[in-house]
């Protein structure tokens, strides 16, 4: 290992270290966010239940579209979008604005000022998104695809941002120590891209849209980086920051770190267009999407393999602890997710699996098999910290963990499975368009019984979490933290 | 990393690269595209007196597109023609030429979609399929399309009592259909659903433009 690795585990050792004057400097910080993340964390976690509701919903409807079919406001289309606003930018972005602040926070060494504002930015954010929801809801949509929310709403969810945005870059401001970590260029560079992403799309496609395809560019531009550059960059700054926590053993490699951000930073930002493959649009654009998307190979490639060998040999602490199970469950579904996002891209694959629940399946493979379960992870680790207690219940914590790795595998087979098989019959004409509709119903169905998992998961989650913030007394005695299997004293990081 | 001009430049440039490279550039080829003769002269310019295409869309078309807008149909229905010999979009019949960039420049809002759990509806309005139809469609999907998973739109239709004579506009349900009213009674449109099949059948692929004529 190099010397400059060395620089970097240094940085993180002063995290792991039984020193006291260090873990009073955390404890400090802690302190300086706690209300505004806790506030996040139960906000986040609120609209991922409310979310799970329209998933259901939406999921039904799809193979029983009779089922709450007689008002326009359980519309399917309504339905599907409510759902896609209260993950993305309910649960996404207030699960971001908890643990992306806080691990900002404690990476710079510097308790964050003025903490309470950031309860303001809460409040304006939501009440920004339920607007908006509502908005959706009752006939304000605009069918722009991850810009579904009215414009009477946005600029409520962009004050507020823009509070979050300059609190996370005045902690990097106010750091210490001369070395920048890892996941501090990630949460950095992502706190400064989303804003331009949103204000650009928003201008070009509701307020002064653009001419004719110019707003699908842009609306894809927008859309594919909001998990390129927001969701993706947050949740790998949070897998960069808990495998050496948890481990006690740092990032394998600095110059991987490097070559992977930099890689993500120059190619993803391209990839968006390849959503428009075959589309009316020039075709140049659509090859330097489709150039980009493989280009990706690099940095998930790099971060695979950085992740990899930072874990290897430790399998068992891993498996014990509940924030690292979900961690390396969300880091491996990163490799597979883009690495199948990448063959995607390629013209031959796009004709099959473009406008088919292939598609459907891959967003959910990223979005919830990746980022969230990374930010499950997060939050297993990061609330015991700051509340001082540990998590009253295991057994909750396992059926989360199962609830939704069953889930989403049960959902990522059924929509790829049906997504190419439908692709497949779509493309030969002579198969009647009703017959393909009616092969796929089988598989939407057992879409449906996998939300009814990933719901049972939610629900555990959320349980454990209430239990903990109001019913505190029973377990506040606990004094080891919970952890998913017997500590046999092998392989025990601490 | 100690380096934090170069990592602040470098947050700024990849992101500025592509905002360029993909946002700026086609706004600069695309945004100045004009409404156009189906052919051009010998010179290159338009042919005097003939029809510009594409077509402005009538009023109440374009409050259809808006009922369109608000229930989420783009969720389902592409708007987009891929060229002959990629995907079946020719030989399904969805439009007798690929659409180009040019057939969306009279548009407020690009409905071009990602999905197609049903068919795609560029040229939907070329199709033959009347308003009737369309009607029946919207009010369940069952009576014309059996098996069909998209959902009813019968909320945007009133059940009423017949009086004296039928209603010009009332719905005319099949012999024996299932889903007909009681007797003595007729479902009609509301003026949503007049306006969102008004945009239905405006959707036409009917016309050649220099770059994409239909052969």
């Amino acid at each position: 290992m190099n010397s400059k690795s060395h620089t970097v585990s240094s940085a993180t050792d002063a995290y792991s270290t039984n020193d006291v004057s260090v873990r009073a400097e955390l404890s400090e910080i802690d302190a300086s966010i706690r209300t505004a993340s806790v506030f996040f964390t139960v906000s986040s976690v609120l609209w991922l239940l409310i979310g799970s509701v329209f998933a259901i919903i939406a999921a039904i409807k799809m193979h029983h579209p009779v089922f709450l079919g007689g008002d326009a406001w359980t519309t399917f289309g309504r339905m599907r979008s409510a759902h896609l606003n209260a993950m993305a930018l309910g649960w996404g972005n207030n699960v971001i604005f908890a643990v992306g602040l806080w691990i900002m926070a404690r990476l710079c060494r510097s308790p964050i000022r003025h903490g309470g504002l950031l309860l303001i930015a809460g409040l304006f954010w939501n009440f920004g998104l339920t607007l908006g929801l509502a908005g959706i809801i009752f006939g304000d949509m605009t069918s722009v695809e991850w810009l579904e929310i009215p414009h009477y709403a946005t600029p409520l969810l962009a004050f507020s941002y823009l509070l979050v945005g300059v609190w996370g870059i005045m902690a990097f401001h106010f750091r210490k120590g001369a070395h920048v970590y890892v996941s501090q260029w990630y949460i950095l560079a992502a706190l400064f891209w989303f804003p331009w992403l949103y204000a650009i799309a928003q201008i070009m496609i509701i307020w002064f849209p653009a001419r004719g395809v110019v707003q699908s560019v842009t609306n894809w531009w927008f859309a594919h980086n909001v998990l390129g550059l927001w969701l993706t960059p947050m949740a790998l700054a949070t897998a960069y920051y808990l495998i050496p926590k948890v481990l006690g053993r740092p990032i394998y490699s600095y110059y991987l770190s490097v070559l992977g951000f930099w890689s993500l930073a120059l190619f993803y930002n391209w990839a968006g267009v390849h959503h428009l493959i075959g589309g009316p649009i020039p075709v140049w654009l659509i090859s330097a999407g489709i150039v980009a998307s493989v280009m990706m190979v690099v940095p998930v490639v790099v971060v695979g393999i950085n992740h990899h060998m930072s874990v290897v040999g430790l399998h068992r602490a891993v498996w014990r602890s509940p924030a690292l199970r979900f961690v390396v469950f969300g880091s491996i579904s990163y490799t597979l997710a883009s690495l199948v996002g990448s063959s995607m891209a390629l013209r031959s694959v796009n004709e099959i699996t473009h406008f088919t629940h292939f598609t459907v399946g891959h967003a959910h493979h990223g979005v919830y098999a990746f980022f969230t379960m990374i930010m499950f992870g997060g939050i297993y680790y990061m609330l015991p910290r700051l509340l001082k207690r540990e998590w009253p219940s295991a057994t909750l914590i396992r059926v989360h963990f199962w609830g939704s790795a069953i889930g989403i595998t049960v959902m990522l087979v059924a929509l790829h499975v049906v997504g190419w098989l439908q692709g497949v019959q779509m493309k030969d004409a002579t198969i009647p368009f009703l017959d393909i509709v009616e092969m796929t119903l089988p598989w939407l169905k057992a879409r449906s019984v996998s939300g009814l998992f990933l719901t049972v998961a939610h629900i555990a989650f959320a349980v454990n979490i209430f239990w903990m913030l109001f019913a505190a007394g029973s377990f506040r005695a606990k004094t080891a933290p919970t952890l998913l299997s017997k500590n046999n004293g092998e392989a025990f990081a601490k | 990393m100690r380096n934090l001009a170069l990592l602040f430049c470098g947050i700024f440039f990849t992101l500025a690269f592509s905002f360029s490279g993909l946002i700026l550039s086609s706004n600069n080829i695309l945004g100045s595209l004009q409404r156009t003769t189906e052919t051009l002269d010998e010179e290159g310019k338009l042919q005097e007196g003939e029809e510009l295409f594409p077509r402005v869309m009538p009023g109440l078309a374009k409050q259809g597109k808006q009922v369109y807008i608000e229930m989420g149909c783009m969720y389902c229905h592409s708007q987009q023609v891929r060229r002959a010999g990629f995907g079946g979009d020719a030989e399904r019949g969805w439009g007798p030429r690929a659409s180009v960039p040019r057939d969306y420049i009279t548009q407020d809002r690009v409905l071009l979609g990602t999905m197609r759990t049903g068919p795609d509806l560029m040229n939907v309005g070329g199709r033959p399929l009347n308003a009737d139809w369309h009607h029946l469609h919207l009010y369940n999907p069952q009576i014309t399309s059996e098996h069909s998973n998209m959902p009813p739109f019968a909320f945007l239709y009133e059940v009423q009592a017949i009086e004296q004579s039928p209603s010009a506009d009332a719905l005319q349900f099949p012999p024996g259909s299932p889903y007909a009213p009681a007797e003595g009674y007729e479902v009609v449109p509301t003026r949503k659903a007049e306006a969102l099949v008004a945009y239905l059948l405006s959707l036409k692929l009917d016309y050649s433009v220099p770059e994409a004529p239909i052969l």
